[in-house]
Parts: C-alpha cells; structure tokens; sequence
C-alpha cells in the first residue's frame, strides 16, 4: 500500500540571462526562482496494481519517485510505503523496494554481473537459499544465462536493462518502481520487458509503478494511470475510460481503387495518399455501420479499419487540454 | 561486514589494475611530502628551537600531524570527491542500498596511495621518538597513539564537513581546503607558534590543538595536568556536531535531474 500524502517540494533555482556582462553581475547578486516540483500531490495505490505515471518532461515524475525511493526529502507531505516512511527509516525502507532507473545503472561498471549480483545478495542479507532461488528463476525468465559472465560495460543496453532488473528483484521486494526502463530497448527487448513486468506482478504479486514516455508500455502493462503536470495530478484513471472522455472520434483507415470517395456529413479527411485515405469519423452524426456502408456502397474498397485514437494521441490532447 | 569487504576488494582490485600507476602515485607521495619535511631542517638550521620546543619536538609533531592526515585522506578519499558523486547523481543509488551512506561513500573511494605520505610519517615519527629528549613511559605511549588515532578522525571529520557543503551549492569548494590540508601545514610546528589567537580558534572551533598542542605539553613535561592528557579523547566530539551537520545536508539532498 503505496500512500502519497499532500506532499509539496519545491526547488530554488539560480536565473540568470545569457551573456558575460550577466553572468559576472551572477558572481555578486543572484535571482533565485522557486519551481513547484510538486505542488500538495496525493494519491494512493494499492496492493498489487500496476500503475503508468505519465506527463511531459519536467512535470514530477521522477520527484515524485525519487521521494517513494528515499532519495529525496519533501518540503511538507508525508508518505507511506508498506507501512514506513522512506526518507526516515531509509535503510530498513529500501531492503523492500526495488528500483530501476533506466537512465542510470546500479551494476558496477567492471565486474561481470553475477560479482555485481553477489554484492546485492551480501547488501540485502539475502539468504542463500533465496538467492539461488531468485537467481534460477530471474536468469531463467530473462535469459540472462552468459550474460552472468560478462561484465556491464560490455553488455548492450537491451541485455543490460534485463540485467537490473534482475538485480532489482533479487531481494522479493513488495514494491518495484520503474523509471523509464524501456528508453532506448529495441522492439523485442522491449516487448520482453513488459511481458516480465506484467508476469511478476500476477506471481508475485509486487505493486509496480512505472513512468515512461512510451505509451506503448502503458497500453501493455497498466490499467491505471496517474497524469502529472505542473507539480499536480491532473487525472487518476483507468486507460479505457481516458480514451472515451478524451475523444469519442473513430479512426476509419481505407485502401480503395479507383477514384477517392467524396465525404460526407461527421466525416473528416485527415490523409490522402494514392489508394489510401484516413478519415475521422464522429459516431454522433455517423454511425460506424453506416459509413462502412457507405464507403462499400461508393468506393472500389479493398481493406478497412476502423480504431479508436491511439494512446499516444490521446496523452498529446490531454496534455493540450490541461496546458502542460 | 562481509558486503563493505566486497565492496572494498573490488576497488582495490580497479586500483591495482593499474600497478605501476599505483605505486608511481604512492612514490610522488612520498617524496613531495620530503619538502615540508626540508623546510623543517632549513628552519632549525637558524634557530634552535620554535617556541622553545627542540627539533626532534617539532619532528615528532609533524610526524603526528602526517600521520593523522594521512590516514584520515586515505579513509575520505571518496569525501574529498564526494562533489562529483553529488553531481554526476551516482549518489541516487547510494541511497537507495539499504546500507550505511558514509560508509558506502568511503569504501569504494579509498585512496591507499597515501601509503606513500604514511611511509613518510612512520619514519619521521621513527627518528623523532630518541630525538625529542621525552621521557618515554607507558602512559606517554598510550597518547602518542591516542594523537595519531584521534587525529585521524578529526582529518576524517573535515573532510567530512567539506563533502556535507556539497548537499548545499554545486560552487567550487576549494577554500575549504584551509581546513583540510591547511590543518596538515598548520600542524607541522607546535600550534602555540601561531598566538594565542589561533591557538583558541585552533581548541574551540576546530580542535586541531587538542590532538597536537596540549598532548605534546603533557609528553614534553611542561604540563601535568591530567585535562592535557584527555584532549586527544576530547576531540572526539567535534565527531558528533560534523555527523549531525552531515545528516542535515541529506535533507536538503537535491539529486540530478534524469
């Protein structure tokens, strides 16, 4: 049980503009801006969920993390991890969370890993029963096998991000907090990535909050998800509902031959290539059945999709929406 | 126990890595550390003694302070860099081991080149102990051991100040060395040199004269008083107010943008 609680943390930053003249007027007097990283945010996850925490760069998500982790202490607020504390009671905190952030390895950069993962075993007091226990299933599910004998610097960054996950799951912590792990990965890695994510949790049971930028993780892994801008949360829903609130609009994809189908009422042109066209549809005017009617009725068709708008456009419309 | 010993065989196998490097450093150490001891020779061969104390007294002094340093440096050597783990943000993931921070900050970063500084002081401290015309007993030996041990910490303890300033501004620290290897030259002649007013701010502030000045009274016979002999042990509480100035910056913990 994750409980977040009226927590405000703000940050003093120095302004200074460009240009020499300024910055030697910097040496003797400074502005200083104070930026709301985080504005009386409160949320609460339960047991066992999977939450997206999504917004654009800068919003809060990685204060908001970096406070559930220990790393950072806020101005006011007070948060709740499994019953403690993590800025106070730090070290008996962290021994039931992992971390995983996907900009910065926890792996030490010139040993090979398994080296890496005996620290943590000695680190966490992970009994040695356990550990193998760990260790068999990780390297099973993650195919880490050689890569136990390499060290990280030799590792790519897809076999590497496996690698601290791993690492990050060798002590069973009840939490996992995830800060952009799929940045960089290839298709399959991260395909692999998700699959074990969404694995872990059903077994294990481990709540799991993950930010990311890639809106095909949370489409994959969440059916909630946390919307953050400007130091506050602006949503706090499951994805569906998002969708349908944001936009009821279709997508309608056509490949024709022939000439192009003229429009007609709740239809809108959005692309026209040669024998293709993509069309917004607005099911108020135009019921769905109807306008495939239509386009059989009007057109040489050869295919036909119809989709809701993308996650992807539909995180661009709520952030436009709220102006962050 | 069993993880920091892990933790410390993988940095000196990386420093090993390298043994030529190791022991060049170690070398350069040791003879660089010859100019200060110089200017001592050059000193006492136009005066007799500095503030009547005699050049093996002076010797056995500087070989105290070299010593202390040295070891103190050693142990913070990832303190003197702690700077550049703040703000590269490899400090996140310190924080996030349900270790000791100070100790994971230290264990990984220890810089046992100053072997080579250490070398220098064992034997200075070797040709001061017959020089210094000290009546040696057991009791003076406890406290010769005692200004080595507790010096160390109070080096530790600077450095320790210095990585704390870090938590507060990412501004060049470098006139924070006044304390640190400042305290290493100061120390060099008996602290009274300086004036009464250096010697107070040298007792009260940093307790510098605890670990060198009043013990050395006690060993040389110019004090008996029993609170010369307890200063090195006194100074261990400058320990507490630097951890808790320590814990203070960790509030304040900023990290790095990611």
């Amino acid at each position: 049980m994750i409980e977040f609680q009226n927590i405000t943390k703000m940050y003093r930053v120095v302004k200074r503009q460009a240009g020499f003249g300024n910055a030697v007027k910097a040496l003797f007097s400074r502005e200083y801006e104070t930026i709301h990283a985080l504005n009386n945010v409160s949320f609460q996850v339960a047991d066992g969920e999977i939450v997206g925490y999504i917004g654009p760069n800068g919003a809060g998500k990685s204060t908001t993390i970096k406070i559930m982790c220990g790393i950072l202490t806020p101005d006011s607020g007070n948060c709740i991890v499994n019953g403690r504390n993590p800025w106070r009671e730090r070290t008996a905190y962290v021994r039931e969370i992992g971390v995983v952030f996907g900009q910065r390895s926890k792996l030490w950069w010139d040993v090979p890993i398994i080296d890496s993962f005996e620290l943590f075993r000695d680190m966490y007091k992970i009994e040695t029963k356990v550990y193998k226990k760990n260790l068999e299933e990780l390297s099973t599910l993650l195919d880490l096998g050689e890569l136990l004998k390499t060290p990280a610097r030799n590792l790519s960054l897809g076999q590497r991000m496996r690698c601290e996950i791993a690492a990050s799951l060798l002590h069973d912590p009840k939490v996992l907090f995830l800060d952009e792990p799929t940045i960089g990965l290839d298709a399959v890695s991260k395909i692999a990535v998700r699959k074990f994510i969404k694995k872990i949790n059903k077994e294990h049971g481990t709540t799991v909050i993950i930010t990311t930028h890639d809106m095909q993780d949370i489409e994959a892994l969440t059916e909630r998800v946390l919307l953050i801008g400007r130091g506050k949360i602006l949503l706090d829903g499951n994805i569906e509902e998002l969708k349908r609130r944001t936009s009821t609009e279709k997508r309608i994809d056509i490949k024709f031959v022939g000439a192009p189908p003229a429009i007609c009422a709740g239809m809108k042109c959005q692309e026209i290539k040669q024998n293709q066209m993509r069309i917004s549809l607005d099911p108020h005017i135009l019921s769905v059945p109807d306008a495939i009617a239509y386009f059989a009725a009007h057109t040489g068709l050869t295919d036909i999709s119809v989709s809701d708008i993308s996650t992807e456009e539909m995180v661009a419309a709520l952030y436009k929406e709220y102006d962050i | 126990m069993k993880f920091y010993l892990r933790l410390f065989t993988i940095n000196l196998k990386s420093q090993m890595q390298y043994k030529m490097s190791f022991w060049m450093t170690s070398l350069g150490q040791f003879v660089t550390a010859f100019t200060s001891f110089f200017s001592i020779q050059f000193i006492f061969m136009q005066v007799d003694a500095v503030d009547q104390f005699t050049y093996g007294q002076v010797l056995l002094c500087f070989s105290v302070i070299m010593m202390a340093f040295s070891i103190g440096e050693a142990l913070g050597g990832g303190l003197a860099s702690f700077s550049y783990i703040v703000n590269s943000g490899n400090f996140d993931r310190m924080l996030i081991r349900p270790r000791n921070i100070i100790m994971q900050i230290i264990i990984p970063h220890m810089d046992l080149t100053r072997i080579g500084l250490l070398v220098q002081g064992i034997i200075v401290i070797c040709l001061a102990i017959p020089l210094s015309g000290i009546s040696w007993n057991i009791g003076k030996a406890i406290l010769l051991i005692a200004m080595i041990i507790c010096g160390t910490i109070l080096f530790f303890c600077l450095f320790l100040i210095k990585a704390t300033v870090s938590f507060f501004t990412i501004e060049s620290l470098d006139f924070l060395n006044i304390f640190t290897y400042g305290a290493r030259q100061f120390g060099r002649y008996p602290l009274s040199a300086y004036g009464p007013k250096v010697l107070w701010l040298l007792t009260f502030c940093v307790p510098l004269a605890l670990i060198q000045y009043y013990p050395l009274l006690y060993l040389t016979d110019r004090g008996s008083s029993l609170w010369y002999f307890c200063a090195p042990f006194l100074s261990l509480i400058f320990a507490f107010p630097c951890y808790l100035f320590f814990r203070i910056g960790l509030r304040s913990y900023k990290s790095a943008g990611s």
